[in-house]
């Protein structure tokens, strides 16, 4: 069963120091609440594991969460680079970012693998590229039945699972619909999961294309309207656009970005979105 | 009496003329979502764009802000899960046009999107490869869009993020992908197509105003032109008139990749 709890007390049963910690939304439904959360109660030596890690995962490491990055593309999605990012990488501040490098059909295979309770997935993948020799959840395999070379991706199963839904019930079951990405498996991967969502509800009205994560699936579910902002969550909000574009001269300068995550996250109550 | 347009403006009537009605499109943000839709709008009705997020059958009425723009679900036949995308749709091979950008590309067609410089100490730290490798491996062919520069169009790529013809004729069969590889690559100066003997990508078309000597300067390889060498027809005005249509859609200009 989950439980239905806090912001602050759902992120703090859910995500301890050092764990692994997926953070799913495909461009849509990115906890950035959540993720707020994380730099309010300062986590640290997070390994990170998140598809696209966009600007949620640019405050994360500007704030020092986060160790090591699982990623499969890191940008501003329509804009350019994320500054804190590379600035980590690159110059390890505030604190230096390992990296572990995918494709995204590579990771997506690693969830996949992880929810089904296998030690790998298979897939066409990595051959011929720089990305054979760096990967190292990769391994060539030869097909028993057919003899083809495939690749095998080991399955990942994060500690924990953070991502955010239009709304739960009273008993905690969660619906999800829209873009739904590849939260299902990030959940199903992860050893706990938290959930944050646009409102509880007394009765889930089924919505074409919706998916249901059933409450004894889920660890935590939370409250938190505007919890995906400047990502969106459809039949809630707009994505804000203008948001996106904003962040990259807020980025480029770790004292503006500072001054940002002060303003922001550090001195707002994480009740709804930053403004 | 030739309208006024731009190098992307050529680019994207270049790519769009290139694809025929009811083709299944890989799409991704930027030049290619341009691009297809302003197909859509004119000659190819019923092409399929297939964006990364899940959306199947998008039929947007505004150029999309991201591939996971709400605009996209609301329009698609259907939304599947990623993990769906890649294995069902992409990697069983469902995918006639795969579209790619990159910051470098080679003369066999090979993409760098991943680094400039040192992998562990580099220059530019790029997005990385994201869905482009089983894109450039798995679609029927794979239309490259990108600006040619000594600084992308280089002898050696910093990093191989996706592979075009790999090393020469039959890199791609040894390899095991099965898509057909890189078939055009369009760019601001022209069209580049790969010679079937050598794999290697040859001038095909220069675009209004441009010479050959443009193209040669904008190559870090000696760069084979075609015997046959084409002119583009510069975009026409109801083509023009349609992509600028698409493009006042947009709410928020910007630039870049997702």
């Amino acid at each position: 069963m989950a439980e239905i709890m806090g912001l602050a007390e759902a992120v703090a049963a859910v995500v301890r120091d050092g764990d692994t910690v997926a953070m799913e939304g495909f461009t849509h439904l990115i906890p950035h609440a959540a993720g707020h959360e994380l730099i309010r109660q300062g986590r640290r030596d997070l390994t990170l594991v998140r598809l696209t890690p966009d600007v949620l995962a640019d405050q994360l490491i500007g704030s020092g969460v986060v160790r090591k990055l699982v990623f499969g593309w890191g940008g501003n999605p329509g804009v350019g680079s994320l500054h804190r990012f590379r600035d980590a990488f690159q110059h390890g501040w505030p604190v230096p970012l390992e990296l572990d490098e995918h494709t995204h059909a590579g990771l997506v295979n690693r969830y996949v693998a992880g929810a089904s309770g296998l030690p790998f997935a298979v897939l066409r993948g990595y051959a011929g590229t720089g990305l054979e020799g760096r990967v190292g959840h990769y391994r060539p395999i030869t097909c028993p039945f057919t003899g083809e070379r495939l690749a095998a991706v080991a399955a990942i199963n994060p500690d924990a699972a953070v991502v955010h839904a239009q709304r739960a019930d009273r008993e905690g079951n969660v619906q999800i619909w829209g873009i739904v990405g590849v939260q299902k498996e990030a959940v199903l991967a992860s050893s706990r999961s938290l959930v944050t969502v646009e409102e509880v509800v007394d009765r889930l009205d089924p919505v074409p294309g919706a998916i249901v994560l059933p409450t004894w699936a889920v660890t935590a579910v939370a409250v938190a309207p505007g919890g995906a902002h400047p990502s969106y969550t459809a039949g809630y909000s707009e994505r804000d656009n203008d948001f996106y574009v904003a962040w990259d001269a807020v980025s480029r300068d770790r004292d503006a970005f500072r001054a940002w995550i002060d303003t922001h996250v550090l001195h707002a109550d994480g009740a709804g979105v930053p403004a | 009496m030739t309208a006024t347009y731009t190098a992307s403006e050529m680019m994207a009537v270049a790519a769009s003329r290139a694809l025929a009605d009811r083709q299944v499109c890989f799409v991704g943000i930027g030049l290619p979502s341009t691009a297809c839709n302003l197909a859509r709008a004119t000659h190819a009705p019923h092409l399929v764009l297939i964006y990364e997020s899940g959306c199947i059958g998008a039929k947007p009425t505004r150029l999309p802000l991201s591939i996971g723009d709400g605009e996209l679900a609301d329009t698609s036949d259907t939304v599947v899960p990623v993990p769906e995308i890649f294995n069902y749709w992409l990697q069983a091979g469902r995918i006639d046009i795969g579209f790619l950008g990159a910051a470098q590309i080679d003369r066999r067609g090979n993409l760098n999107s991943t680094v400039i410089g040192d992998y562990d100490h580099p220059a530019v730290r790029l997005p990385g490869a994201g869905g482009a490798p089983e894109i450039a491996s798995a679609a029927r062919e794979v239309y490259v869009m990108i600006r040619q520069s000594p600084r992308t169009f280089v002898d050696r790529l910093d990093f191989r993020t996706s592979v075009g013809f790999g090393d020469g004729p039959g890199d791609r069969e040894r390899l095991g992908l099965r898509g057909g590889g890189p078939r055009k690559v369009i760019t601001d100066l022209g069209i580049l197509e790969p010679d079937p003997e050598t794999a290697e990508l040859v001038l095909t078309h220069l675009h209004p105003g441009v010479e050959v000597d443009a193209a040669r300067d904008a190559t870090g390889w000696d760069l084979r032109v075609a015997p046959d060498l084409a002119r583009t027809e510069p975009p026409d005005a109801g083509e023009l008139a349609e992509l600028r249509r698409l493009e006042t859609t947009q709410p928020t200009q910007k630039k870049g990749d997702a």
